[in-house]
C-alpha cells in the first residue's frame, strides 16, 4: 500500500507535502511542459507585486559551490496579469496556488492581499518579508519583529478567513524565533522557511562582485543545512504553528530531513533550475523511502527530530 | 508533457571530437532531433548527479542527424568547469539534456536570399539553419569570423553549403583582416540579401544589425544571455527588447529568444533596465506622461 502523503498548512489539505519555491517555478506554466503540475502538493506563484516590475540589470547570476548567488530584483508583470492570466491557468491545469505578495509598505501588501484572496483557487497566501522596508532605511521587512507583523497584521485583515495566511522568512536575522513568534501573533497562520541567504560572490577575473548589484541570495543545497536548522529552532518554540521548509532541497531524502525538522509541506527552488523534472523525481523517491522505513502516514513524521527517542537524535546542541 | 515542446533526456555520447579549436558532441536524444528547428538550444547537466556544479550549460544545437533514430551534436569550446567536464565525456556515457530550447528562426515564406552572420562558436546554429533555408530554395551566403584561423567553425561546410563564403580574423590568420561587419556590407550586395540572419558576441549582433538596417533588410539575430535555468523559470537571462506596441521589456532569451528581431534589441542597454522599460523605477511617471502627451495632442 502506498503511503498517505496528504498534510495541511493551517485548514488547507494538501494531496503530498511537495511544493515549489516562490520564484523558483515561473507560474506553472513552464514547469508543465515536463510534468503535470497537477501532481505535487501546490505551486507558489513568484512573489507579485501591485505594479509592473522590471527588477535589476544583469548579470542576475553567478553559480557558487553547490548553489547559486541570484538578484532578479522581483521582476514580475504585477498583480493584474496574475490574475487574469497565470492564476487561472494554474487552477485550470488542476494545480494548487500558493500565492507569494512582495511590497513596499503594510498597505500595498493589504491592497494585494485583499485582491488576490477574492480570487478563486487561492489556497495560501505567503508574504515575502525579504523585501527592502523604505521607512526602514533600506532594512527589510523581516528584519524587524514589529515591522515584520504590522505587514502580517494588514495582509490578515485583508484576506478571506478560510485562505491561510503564511510568513515568509529569512534566515540571515538577529532574532528568528521572535520575528516567527511576532508574525504568529499577529494572526499569522504559518511560517515559510527559508529564503535566500544575501551573500556575494567576486569574479575571479574582474574582481568586481559577479551579479550587478554586489549582493544577491544565495540557494541551493548549499543552504540547506542553515534552512533545516531554522525549521527545527522555530518548531521547538511554535509547535503548532505549520511550517513550509525550504532552502536546497534536491532528493526525496531532503525533504524526509525537513519534516522531521518540523515542516509540514516542504517547497524546491533552486533545483528546478538545475532539472524541471524534479518535484516529481523528488515525490516519487520521498515515497519510495517512506516505504522502504514502513511509514505509512507523512503526518507522524512531522517534528521526529524533536523526539527524545527513535532514530533520530533529539538533541538540540547543533544549534547552539 | 508538450508535444511541441521540450523534454528532458538521459543520452548516450556517441562521439566527442575536436573541431579545430572547438569540441564536438553527438548523442543519441530521438526526442530533441525530433522537434528540433534551427535557432533552438540544449541544457546540459554538467559534473554528474550529486555534483556541486548546480547549473545547466547551454549550447546551441550545431546538427541534427537522423542515425540511431535521430542524434543531436553541438560544439563547444572549454571555458570553465562544465565545459571542461564536458570534454572529457567517452562513448556510451549518459548526459542530462534538456532541449530543444528557445524561440527558432523564423523561416521566410518564399525562396528569398539569405545571408548568415556568426562569430565564434556563434557560428553553431547558423549551419542546421542554412540547410532550412536551402531545403526551402533560398540562397544562402555565410560570412563567419572569430578571433583566429582555429576558431573559424566549419569552413569546409559553409562553404559547401551555401553560395558563397567569406571569413574574416581579428589577427588576419584566415580570409579578411578584421570583423564579420567589415566583409558584410560587400556580401549584402553583391548577393543582393534580403535578410540577415546573425548570432554571436552581443557587440557583434549591434554591429551587424546597424549594417543591414543601414541596407534596408531584416536582421534576426540569436543572443547569448547568462542562464540559470534555460526554462523561464528563474528570470535571470533577460534583456531589453521592444514589443510590437512599442514598450519596452525585459523578456527572457531563454524563452522567448534566443532568436529576436535585431532592430528590437535595444543593445546599448544590455545589462541595464532602460528607465523607460515597463516597471523600471521611472517607467510609471514616463508611461503617465505618455498617456497625457496623447490625450494633450
Ligand atoms: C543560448 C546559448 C547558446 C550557447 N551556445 C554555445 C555553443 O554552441 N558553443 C559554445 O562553445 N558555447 C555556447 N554558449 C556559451 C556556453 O553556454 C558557455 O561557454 C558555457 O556555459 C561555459 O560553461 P563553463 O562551465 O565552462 O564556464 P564557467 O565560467 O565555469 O561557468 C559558470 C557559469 O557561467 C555560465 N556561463 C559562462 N560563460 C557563459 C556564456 N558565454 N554564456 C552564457 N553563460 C555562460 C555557465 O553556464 C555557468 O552557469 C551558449 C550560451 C547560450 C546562452
Ligand atoms: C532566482 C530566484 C528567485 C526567487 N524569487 C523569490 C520570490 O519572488 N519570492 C520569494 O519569497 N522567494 C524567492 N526566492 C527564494 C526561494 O523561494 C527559496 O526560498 C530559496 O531559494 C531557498 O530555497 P532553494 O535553496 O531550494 O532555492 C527566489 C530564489 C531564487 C533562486
Ligand atoms: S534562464 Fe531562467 S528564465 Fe531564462
Amino acid at each position: 500500500m502506498s503511503p498517505d502523503l496528504r498534510t495541511r498548512l493551517s485548514n488547507v489539505e494538501l494531496e503530498n507535502p511537495v511544493m515549489t519555491a516562490a520564484g523558483c517555478a515561473g507560474s506553472g506554466r513552464e514547469l508543465a511542459q515536463y510534468f503535470d503540475i497537477a501532481r505535487i502538493g501546490a505551486v507558489t506563484t513568484k512573489s507579485v507585486m501591485l505594479e509592473p516590475r522590471a527588477g535589476r540589470p544583469a548579470p542576475r547570476v553567478a553559480e557558487t559551490p553547490s548553489g547559486m548567488l541570484s538578484a532578479t530584483g522581483l521582476q514580475g508583470p504585477g498583480v493584474d496579469v496574475l490574475l487574469q492570466r497565470d492564476l487561472p491557468w494554474l487552477i485550470s491545469r488542476g494545480g494548487r496556488a500558493v500565492v507569494s505578495v512582495a511590497g513596499g509598505s503594510a498597505g500595498e501588501y493589504g491592497e494585494l492581499a485583499r485582491r488576490i484572496s477574492d480570487a478563486p483557487g487561492v489556497d495560501v497566501i505567503e508574504i515575502n518579508l525579504s523585501c527592502p522596508n523604505p521607512a526602514g532605511q533600506g532594512r527589510h521587512f523581516a528584519d524587524d519583529p514589529e515591522e515584520a507583523a504590522r505587514v502580517v497584521s494588514a495582509v490578515r485583515s485583508h484576506t478571506r478567513s478560510d485562505v491561510p495566511v503564511f510568513a515568509k522568512l529569512a534566515p540571515d536575522v538577529p532574532d528568528l524565533v521572535g520575528l516567527a513568534t511576532a508574525c504568529v501573533e499577529a494572526r499569522g497562520d504559518g511560517l515559510s522557511m527559508v529564503n535566500s541567504v544575501r551573500g556575494m560572490t567576486i569574479d575571479p577575473r574582474t574582481l568586481r562582485p559577479a551579479v550587478a548589484g554586489g549582493m544577491g541570495g544565495l540557494s541551493g543545497p548549499a543552504i540547506r543545512p542553515i534552512a533545516v536548522g531554522c525549521v527545527y529552532e522555530v518548531h521547538a518554540a511554535l509547535p503548532h504553528v505549520p511550517i513550509i521548509g525550504m532552502g536546497g532541497v534536491r532528493t526525496g531524502a531532503d525533504v524526509l530531513e525537513f519534516l522531521a525538522a518540523g515542516a509540514s509541506a516542504v517547497a524546491v527552488g533552486t533545483i528546478n533550475f538545475a532539472d524541471p523534472s524534479a518535484c516529481v523525481r523528488i515525490l516519487r523517491e520521498l515515497e519510495e523511502t517512506l516505504d522502504d522505513r514502513g511509514v505509512t502516514r507523512i503526518a507522524d513524521l512531522i517534528g521526529t527530530a524533536h523526539r527524545p527517542m527513535g532514530a533520530a537524535l533529539g538533541n538540540t546542541s547543533a544549534t547552539l | 508533457m508538450n508535444e511541441q515542446g521540450p523534454v528532458q533526456i538521459r543520452c548516450p555520447v556517441l562521439t566527442v571530437r575536436r573541431v579545430d579549436a572547438y569540441y564536438a558532441i553527438t548523442v543519441v536524444a530521438p526526442g530533441i532531433a525530433e522537434r528540433f528547428r534551427a535557432g533552438q538550444f540544449v541544457s546540459v547537466a554538467v559534473g554528474g548527479e550529486q555534483s556541486s556544479t548546480l547549473l545547466r550549460r547551454p549550447f546551441a544545437i550545431h546538427d541534427v542527424k537522423p542515425d540511431y533514430g535521430g542524434t543531436v551534436e553541438f560544439l563547444f569550446s572549454v571555458r570553465g568547469q562544465g565545459t571542461a567536464w564536458l570534454s572529457e565525456r567517452r562513448s556510451r556515457d549518459l548526459l542530462d539534456i534538456v532541449g530543444p530550447l528557445g524561440r527558432p528562426f523564423p523561416l521566410p515564406r518564399d525562396p528569398v536570399n539569405c545571408v548568415l552572420a556568426g562569430g565564434g562558436s556563434g557560428a553553431a546554429p547558423l549551419f542546421p539553419l542554412a540547410l532550412s533555408l536551402r531545403r526551402r530554395g533560398c540562397r544562402v551566403d555565410f560570412v563567419l569570423g572569430a578571433a583566429s584561423a582555429d576558431r573559424v567553425f566549419s569552413a569546409i561546410t559553409a562553404r559547401r553549403v551555401a553560395e558563397t563564403a567569406t571569413f574574416t580574423t581579428d589577427d588576419g590568420s584566415f580570409g579578411v583582416h578584421g570583423a564579420v561587419t567589415d566583409a558584410l556590407g560587400r556580401v549584402i550586395e553583391d548577393a543582393r540579401s534580403d535578410v540577415v540572419y546573425s548570432c554571436g558576441p552581443m557587440p557583434m549582433l549591434r554591429e551587424v544589425t546597424a549594417v543591414a538596417s543601414a541596407h534596408g533588410i531584416p536582421v534576426q539575430v540569436a543572443v547569448e544571455e547568462t542562464m540559470a535555468c534555460g526554462t523561464g523559470l528563474c528570470m535571470t537571462c533577460v534583456i531589453p527588447v521592444v514589443g510590437e506596441d512599442g514598450i519596452t521589456r525585459m523578456v527572457r532569451t531563454c524563452m522567448d529568444g534566443p532568436v529576436f528581431r535585431g532592430e528590437r534589441v535595444r543593445f546599448d542597454d544590455v545589462g541595464t533596465i532602460p528607465f523607460d522599460a515597463l516597471g523600471a523605477p521611472g517607467w510609471k511617471a514616463h508611461h503617465d506622461s505618455d498617456v497625457t502627451d496623447r490625450e494633450a495632442g
